[in-house]
């Protein structure tokens, strides 16, 4: 269990989901003649000007809307993905550049799969924990890839979440305590150069997903001395509809925890933007006193886990940005032709 | 020619063994049968070591299997080959052990079915399992097992009249008996509208109408009739063997809807044991689908051809009905363990002859027929057991 000496938590938050989304039974028409089920009901689709940087940007500026900050207040800005729009050029610096903090800040771009956006969260606990900062902006956003017709191209979708790290008595809820739990285990991976990723299918189930978030939550409400009943709300992360319940469920949460964060049923995986983005989803209906646990996953990177506690200064704040619920209302259906076209998927000439 | 007895078996569960090599498979397999002797039989009584597997080549990349697991056992410097048959291969491995206990080779010899796939993706567990079928006619165009099942089941429901929901019975009874078995991979009941509602995999085969492949190892320990005796170890005698083959191309067969294979190696084994259909009382079929047992049913002779799905419907293949079926959950819910299964589909039946199978015990089971298939019938396999006190 990983503690900062100086208490650390959350003084801002903010996510941005794209306004576009595509039915997954528009996708099964296509690829299974509307066959069979589909794991999500819809998921958001990045529109022909949104990349991650974009999007990053607009929840960094939610965030910071949120903690009513200047952007120079920031001494770093974190940008965790795995699908930045260039191989090599940061998004780090244009999303800090378009903060306006530039030039006096540390900016980087984290890969780490799924968790990239939490580990920049851990980064950034460590840095403001220790005192060589006040505030770190760390960012999980993703336009995930999904190969047409495979099994992720129902769920790989776009969003950002930016959560804030400031000082423990400044902030919207408390970081009590985190801990990682890392194995090499390629459930999923996409090689340099190359278009997708390839997926372990029935592998990425049990020794992936599920093992890495029960062993690092286990440990974490252990070491804690706590159990799925002293927390008001969970988070976890959402691959798919399903996993997040199952996991849920066999760690010992309830449905009614976990549905506030709950988001892929209706906008699918943004990989590293989800979990974070449950998270706030969490803290736009939760009251002060509240307690928030999070467990993260990304393939071959493992779990972070987290716990937070709600402070009184969440409802002064919690409205000076958009809510979770304004981007998930706000919903314009594409078909399939559109967004193929849109993903660059067409081959012209 | 030599009796020859069945005195140990173990199994591991099957399940996707992430963590575990095919030869930790084996070897957890293998303690098992030996606990169930000890210490009356040691592991220097046995004489050769044979090894079921289909696979190992294409999903475990490994072949040489008899020479791994015979230094990985303990048994350095045995006899011991691999035995490959695709799905009969456990069957026809079974059949080379009891063979040389027959002729007087060895009097303590040991089987190991062994399979371990889920290290590969889909695409790679097609592939090696459609080594199976015709490469030249077949595999080269695509084609698949459960291709080739689906094409019998649309022929099947074409000439006598069936509706696909009337495989139904098959995977309901296969799932209701696995909930009692330990080592069972889908441990829960299905009923027939789940079973309508399923997705298609390959139509009609839908997807609880299809086994999923999965790891495994099962062991038997076979031993002359002079060692049961000298040993006092309770065995159940294997009173047939015998193995007959078919075209491994469909299209190369006077009539798809009978494997003639398996009408010859169930006539044989009959004769051999000197028994009818009526004095069978609990049975093991290559069951990965309910088309594949209501074939296997119909070509062995236990129920008139396209009466299998009637006779299943009005629960004939139950633990109580005439002909009891997949009492461990068959290739459906046990798991479908590649060239292991004909091995599993002996444990479970000694588990019967013991009276030891809890809530799926045929009552007083006294003979057992097992049977198992390579590709779609190009390989039949089958074996009689029965209580040695019989």
């Amino acid at each position: 269990m990983k503690q900062p000496d100086r208490p650390v938590g959350l003084v801002g938050y903010g996510v941005y989901v794209p306004r576009y989304r595509i039915a997954g039974k528009e996708i099964a028409r296509i690829w299974t003649d509307g066959q069979g089920g589909v794991p999500v009901d819809a998921k958001s689709v990045p529109g022909p000007d949104e990349d991650t940087i974009t999007m990053s940007i607009e929840a960094a500026r939610n965030a910071l809307a949120r903690a009513a900050l200047p952007a120079t207040a920031l001494s770093a800005v974190w940008v965790g993905s795995e699908s930045h729009p260039y191989s090599v050029k940061p998004s780090g610096t244009v999303v800090a550049e378009a903060l306006g903090t530039t030039p006096w800040i540390s900016a980087a771009d984290w890969q780490f799969a799924c968790k990239a956006g939490s580990e920049a969260m851990t980064a950034s606990m460590g840095l403001v924990g220790s005192g060589m900062a006040d505030y770190a902006m760390a960012i999980g956003a993703d336009t995930a890839q999904g190969r047409p017709g495979d099994a992720l191209e129902y769920t790989a979708s776009a969003g950002a979440a930016a959560l804030l790290i400031g000082p423990a008595e400044e902030s919207v809820a408390v970081i009590e305590a985190t801990l990682s739990y890392v194995t090499d285990t390629p459930d999923f991976f996409r090689r340099a150069d190359r278009p997708y990723p390839v997926h372990g299918h029935r592998f990425t189930g049990e020794p992936a997903y599920f093992h890495h978030i029960r062993s690092a939550a286990t440990c974490l409400l252990d070491q804690m001395g706590r159990t799925p009943a002293d927390y008001t709300y969970a988070i976890f992360h959402q691959p798919n509809a399903k996993f997040p319940q199952s996991v849920a469920k066999q760690l010992g949460f309830s449905d009614a925890q976990i549905a506030p964060g709950l988001l892929s049923p209706q906008i699918g995986n943004t990989y590293s933007a989800i979990a974070l983005a449950g998270l706030c989803a969490t803290l736009d209906v939760a009251q002060p006193g509240d307690t928030i646990f999070m467990t993260t996953y990304g393939s071959s990177a493992g779990s972070d886990a987290y716990s937070f506690v709600v402070t009184p200064a969440l409802l002064e704040r919690r409205h000076r940005a958009p809510l979770m619920s304004a981007y998930l209302s706000r919903q314009e259906f594409v078909d399939y032709a559109v967004y193929v076209k849109w993903r660059n998927e067409l081959v012209l000439g | 020619m030599h009796n020859v007895f069945i005195i140990g078996t173990g199994t591991t569960p099957v399940a996707e063994h992430y963590m575990r090599t095919l030869t930790d498979l084996a070897l957890e397999a293998f303690g098992a049968a030996l606990q169930e002797v000890a210490p009356t039989v040691t592991p220097s009584d046995i004489g050769a070591l044979y090894v079921a597997n289909a696979l190992g080549e294409s999903l475990a990349g490994q072949s040489q299997l008899g020479a791994l697991l015979a230094t990985a056992t303990g048994l350095v410097g045995i006899e011991a080959i691999r035995v490959e048959a695709a799905g009969a291969s456990g069957g026809v491995a079974l059949r080379q052990a009891a063979m040389a206990i027959m002729a007087g080779v060895h009097d303590l010899v040991a089987v190991i079915g062994v399979e371990k796939v889920t290290d590969k993706l889909d695409p790679e567990v097609e592939a090696g399992l459609a080594l199976a079928i015709d490469s030249d006619f077949e595999a080269e165009q695509g084609f698949t097992m459960t291709a080739q099942w689906a094409l019998l089941m649309r022929r099947y429901m074409h000439e006598y009249g069936y509706a696909a929901d009337a495989f139904a019975p098959f995977p309901v009874n296969a799932h209701t008996n696995a909930v009692s078995n330990p080592g069972a991979m889908y441990r829960f009941a299905i009923n027939a509208d789940k079973y309508r509602k399923a997705g298609q995999v390959a139509s009609p085969l839908n997807m609880l109408d299809c086994s999923s492949l999965a790891d495994g190892a099962a062991v038997l320990l076979l031993a002359s009739e002079r060692r049961v005796r000298e040993w006092g170890v309770p065995a159940i005698r294997i009173a047939a063997s015998a193995l007959a083959t078919d075209t491994l191309a469909l299209h190369a067969r006077r009539d798809l809807l009978w494997f003639a294979a398996v009408q010859q190696s169930a006539t044989t084994a009959l004769g051999q044991a000197n028994l009818t259909h009526t004095d069978i009382d609990v049975l093991e079929l290559t069951d990965p689908h309910g088309i594949a047992a209501a074939l296997a049913l119909e070509a062995s002779g236990f129920v008139e051809r396209g009466t299998a799905p009637r006779h299943a419907a009005d629960g004939g293949i139950t633990p109580t009905g005439a002909t009891p079926l997949a009492t461990g959950g068959g290739y459906k819910a046990r798991g479908d363990t590649g060239g292991a299964s004909g091995v599993y589909q002996v444990v479970e039946l000694v588990r019967q002859l013991r009276g030891t199978a809890g809530a799926a015990q045929v009552k007083d089971a006294q003979v057992a027929f097992a049977q198992c298939l390579g590709g779609v019938g190009a390989t039949a396999v089958t074996h009689i057991l029965v209580n040695a006190e019989r």
